[in-house]
């Protein structure tokens, strides 16, 4: 396939190159290695591929969905893919050659921008692989940073997350340790009697992994009485009305940014934010875009900072992170430039007040809230019935009502974790409400 | 171009064509009973301040992005001959079908029963990189070449461990991307470096005096940065096993073998996949990529977690591996891109796989051969895929690589990768890939030879270039040393 040259032409080059025949070009590869056989299926052609891809796509059509856990269903207006996929972007490379490649550079400029403002933070990196992995950076820069191993996480963290904090972590002089939390939320309290002058950062997500809001500021206090980093993970559409990271003076924020723009897709590619206060810059993983101008003294933009990154610095390098979510990055700062900053708190509201609604319907109908937490679109109910079992009932009408917690802590083995968002209209709800009560 | 009253500005940043109240996209009003109250969300979680994203309506913003796109060389609109980054065409229909609703809607924590189509392809997609790679386990889950770099390194250091051995160092030849060193960072390990010998193939005489216990595995770029094959593969590969090491591969190159020669024929134990190269996927200005790693059947229980398995014909995942070294990625990976290299696999099957690598070989050793007479220093081997050129002695006085790469943008060609490999000075890679036409490559190497007569006798005009790009040559150690990485009215950090 997409192979342009002709017989003839092949017999020109071989010519050129003065070899009779191609495997001459092959004189390092021994014989008993070349060629052997495989079991692959027979190319298709595009028709056919459509075809089949159209009923692989077909069996998993859902009719409705209220699972966030880290991934969120949100309105995605059209132009937003329109545009990140149009091929000048979608095509080319990590912008080595900055003359070459004006667009995505001025575009991650842009869009370092617009997270600084969401976050509140003084700088933001132009991505990571997705929130996980950036945790985990974060992770990694606290501990260099203040020479000191213990990462404190509450179990309001994503439990993904801090998997993947563990795996980065596992090899490092770094340890996490995870703190308890009964009430849905980190105490103070609790963080304080854990603070020791071993505490490199104490890391939360705010809302937290059952959609509660911590006491962010003074957890974020406390932490820094200690000496230790506070790394935010934070939900980007929450911050249309929520606190930013940099009001209650974070050090390094991140966040999984799916909800900027991107597909749920099956957990990927989605799109890490990175940023943190100046101070630590110079420790930042990852590619940075800064503006500078050109010969004739036009504006302009370029790789900057780059004596951190791998490629220069190989083995001392901040991170072995290369490439990352460049086109990723691209989508959601179109979609950020189409909310604007009315679009932002509207999305928000419609957001807290559809999943509030959603909240007390299910408590009026036998599904009470397990937290009295603040929330914000997502929350947690006990179930009259065991959970997986109206996740299987459910699956028959092909809803997904939400996440059974057993799976990720036994003590929540009747509660579920239900997420609703702006899609969601007040008739969908009712009728959710109904399907559940009758289960 | 110059749109703007402002001669010094290409395209104003989104911040400067905002109006304060111009309205975006239209969100529903909300149709639920409920308000935001006290009681709900105190104040003190509230935001202060609020977030000063720009205002504009949706055709300013499909302009502005238009315009931008417009900046950029893409595969699309230029040949890229990038070294080792494989600039293939990337099939349109793979981002059609990418977005079909039922794939875009798919929750990455849905049941195995509402997701047994996606799991089919996933685990499809591992089988047939098993059976190209001559592996007998795959995982999807590392984002890029880098996070499979450090996969692979973490499952290999399981390994031994697992069998009560401790095993510090990495050797890595001086030839490496810096990613390899800098994953064997991350993963806990020391690096030692491996010299190259003059045709730049790994010195095996160097490599076998720093072969000891305490060495846990060898990372090869196969083919060589240098876009050589090893010809002491199988040596190194039987002296490394004896020293009770593993063999790692960086796939970055693999596309010059696939349906050619396994890897795993070849001594290979672990390596990752760059999608975004081999597989036909979009590199999207620098990602999202996908880095799978493939494994030999002894360190299959040290890949990460979920696992696609297939249990009774119905596909689950799995999380029952205890011996994994964990999940590398919040869910299971960068699935979009995985579908693009499932459907890039259907298309071409076996025979359009091997007439791929063969292609891209024949591509860049016709380059070579043209390009034979304008660079003196040239290895004197048939390459693979890539073709290394050294600037030394090519140009004219006082022109470097870096001049040449410029010029070639006002040529209307992508410059080649420049100063990489490390060990050949002034180097340039040049990547063709299988789907250039022979015109393209005769274009560019009368483009490159009329620039080498340039450099002799318009010096002046390479050391501008570019002179048609958007924007001329950038003041780089400005951009480092005051730096602005973000707009603010005034400009600062």
């Amino acid at each position: 396939m997409f192979i342009p040259h002709t017989n003839k032409q092949k017999q020109e080059m071989l010519q050129t190159i003065g070899v009779k025949s191609f495997d001459e070009l092959l004189t390092n590869i021994p014989q008993s290695v070349l060629r052997p056989p495989m079991n692959l299926p027979a190319s298709m052609t595009e028709m056919e591929l459509v075809r089949h891809m159209e009923e692989l796509a077909e069996q998993d059509r859902l009719a409705s969905s209220y699972l966030g856990a880290g991934a969120y269903e949100h309105f995605v207006p059209t132009s937003v893919w329109a545009l990140a996929l149009r091929g000048e972007f979608a095509t080319a490379y990590t912008p080595y050659q900055a003359e070459a490649s004006q667009g995505t550079l001025q575009a991650i400029y842009e869009f370092q921008t617009l997270i600084c403002a969401l976050l509140g933070m003084d700088v933001a990196n132009a991505s990571m692989y997705d929130g996980a992995s950036a945790a985990a950076e974060a992770c990694l820069v606290a501990a260099k940073h203040t020479g000191r191993t213990d990462i404190l996480i509450p179990e309001t963290v994503h439990p993904q997350t801090r998997q993947v904090i563990d795996t980065y972590l596992s090899r490092s002089e770094a340890k996490t340790r995870v703190i308890q939390c009964p009430k849905g939320i980190l105490d103070p309290e609790t963080l304080k009697q854990n603070l020791s002058d071993q505490t490199a950062a104490l890391l939360f997500q705010n809302p937290n992994f059952f959609g509660g809001l911590e006491n962010v500021q003074a957890l974020s206090e406390a932490a820094h009485k200690s000496g230790a980093l506070v790394i935010a993970s934070t939900y980007p559409v929450a911050l249309g009305l929520m606190a930013p990271p940099g009001e209650y003076n974070a050090d390094i924020a991140v966040a999984e940014a799916q909800c900027l723009g991107l597909p749920l897709g099956y957990g990927g590619p989605y799109l890490g934010l990175f940023a943190c206060q100046k101070e630590l810059i110079r420790k930042m993983p990852g590619r940075v875009v800064g503006q500078t101008e050109d010969n004739d003294g036009r504006r302009a933009f370029v790789l900057t900072l780059q004596a951190r990154e791998q490629h220069i610095r190989r083995e001392k390098a901040t991170s072995n992170i290369c490439t990352n979510q460049a086109l990723c990055a691209l989508a959601s700062t179109i979609y950020m430039a189409l909310l604007g900053k009315q679009g932002l708190r509207h999305l928000a509201h419609l957001n807290f007040q559809k999943a509030h609604y959603a909240a007390s319907e299910l408590e009026k109908h036998g599904f009470p809230l397990v937290f009295k937490n603040p929330f914000f679109n997502e929350f947690v109910v006990k179930c009259p019935v065991p959970p997986e079992k109206i996740v299987q009932k459910c699956a028959t009408e092909r809803v997904l009502p939400g996440l059974p917690l057993g799976q990720y802590f036994p003590e929540h083995k009747d509660h579920l974790l239900v997420c609703v968002t702006e899609i969601k209209t007040k008739q969908d709800i009712d009728q959710f409400v109904q399907m559940l009560k009758k289960i | 171009m110059n749109m703007n009253s402002q001669e010094k500005i290409i395209e104003p940043l989104l911040f400067e064509k905002s109006v304060p109240d111009r309205a975006g996209i239209p969100l529903p009003a909300s149709d639920v009973p409920v308000t935001l109250e006290e009681s709900h969300f105190p104040a003190s979680y509230q935001r202060k301040t609020p977030c000063e994203w720009p205002e504009l309506s949706e055709p300013q913003v499909v302009r502005h992005f238009t315009r931008l796109s417009q900046l950029n060389y893409s595969i699309d609109t230029h040949f890229y001959p990038l070294g080792s980054c494989t600039m293939k065409h990337n099939p349109k229909v793979n981002e059609r079908l990418v977005l079909l609703p039922d794939f875009v809607n798919l929750h990455p924590l849905r049941p195995h029963v509402l997701s047994q189509g996606i799991l089919e392809i996933l685990f499809q997609t591992e089988k047939w990189l098993c059976e190209l790679c001559g592996m007998d386990a795959f995982t999807l889950q590392p984002s890029a070449g880098a996070q499979g770099e450090l996969t692979g390194i973490l499952v290999g250091r399981a390994y031994h461990e697992s069998r009560g051995e401790k095993r510090p160092v990495v050797l890595i030849p001086d030839s490496a991307h810096g990613t390899n060193p800098a994953s064997v960072a991350v993963a806990g390990l020391s690096v030692v470096t491996v010299k190259s010998t003059d045709q730049g193939h790994v010195d095996v005489e160097d490599l076998k005096a720093k072969l000891n216990k305490e060495v846990a595995l060898i990372m090869m770029t196969v083919p060589s940065t240098l876009g050589l094959f090893e010809p002491r593969m199988a040596e190194i590969a039987k002296t490394v096993h004896e020293a009770g090491a593993l063999v790692y591969m960086d796939g970055a190159n693999l596309n010059a073998l696939v349906g050619l020669v396994k890897p795993g024929d070849i001594g290979v134990d672990i390596l990752h996949v760059n999608v975004h190269k081999t597989f036909s996927t979009p590199h999207g200005g620098g990602g999202p990529g996908a880095g799978p790693v493939g494994v030999k059947k002894h360190l299959e229980d040290f890949l990460p977690v979920p696992r696609v398995i297939k249990d009774k014909d119905v596909y689950r995942r799995s999380l029952n591996y205890p011996k994994s070294i964990g999940r590398v990625h919040g869910f299971q990976g960068n699935i979009g891109v995985l579908l693009r290299a499932y459907c890039y696999m259907r298309l071409q099957g076996l025979e359009g796989f091997r007439e791929m690598s063969e292609s891209a070989i024949l591509s860049a050793n016709y380059l070579r051969a043209k390009l034979k007479t304008l660079f003196p220093k040239m290895s004197k081997e048939y390459c693979m895929h890539e073709v290394v050129v050294s600037g030394e002695g090519a140009f004219g006085p006082g022109i470097r690589t870096l001049d040449v790469a410029k010029r070639l943008l006002d040529y209307g060609f992508y410059a080649p990768t420049i100063y990489f490999p490390l060990i050949v000075p002034e180097a340039m890679m040049i990547e063709p890939t299988e789907n250039e036409t022979k015109e393209t490559l005769d274009s560019f190497c009368q483009a490159m030879e009329k620039i080498i007569e340039e450099s002799k006798n318009e010096p002046d005009k390479l050391k501008s270039a570019p002179l048609t790009t958007p924007v001329r040559r950038l003041d780089e150690v400005k951009a480092a040393r005051q730096l602005n990485l973000k707009y603010t009215v005034n400009s600062n950090l």
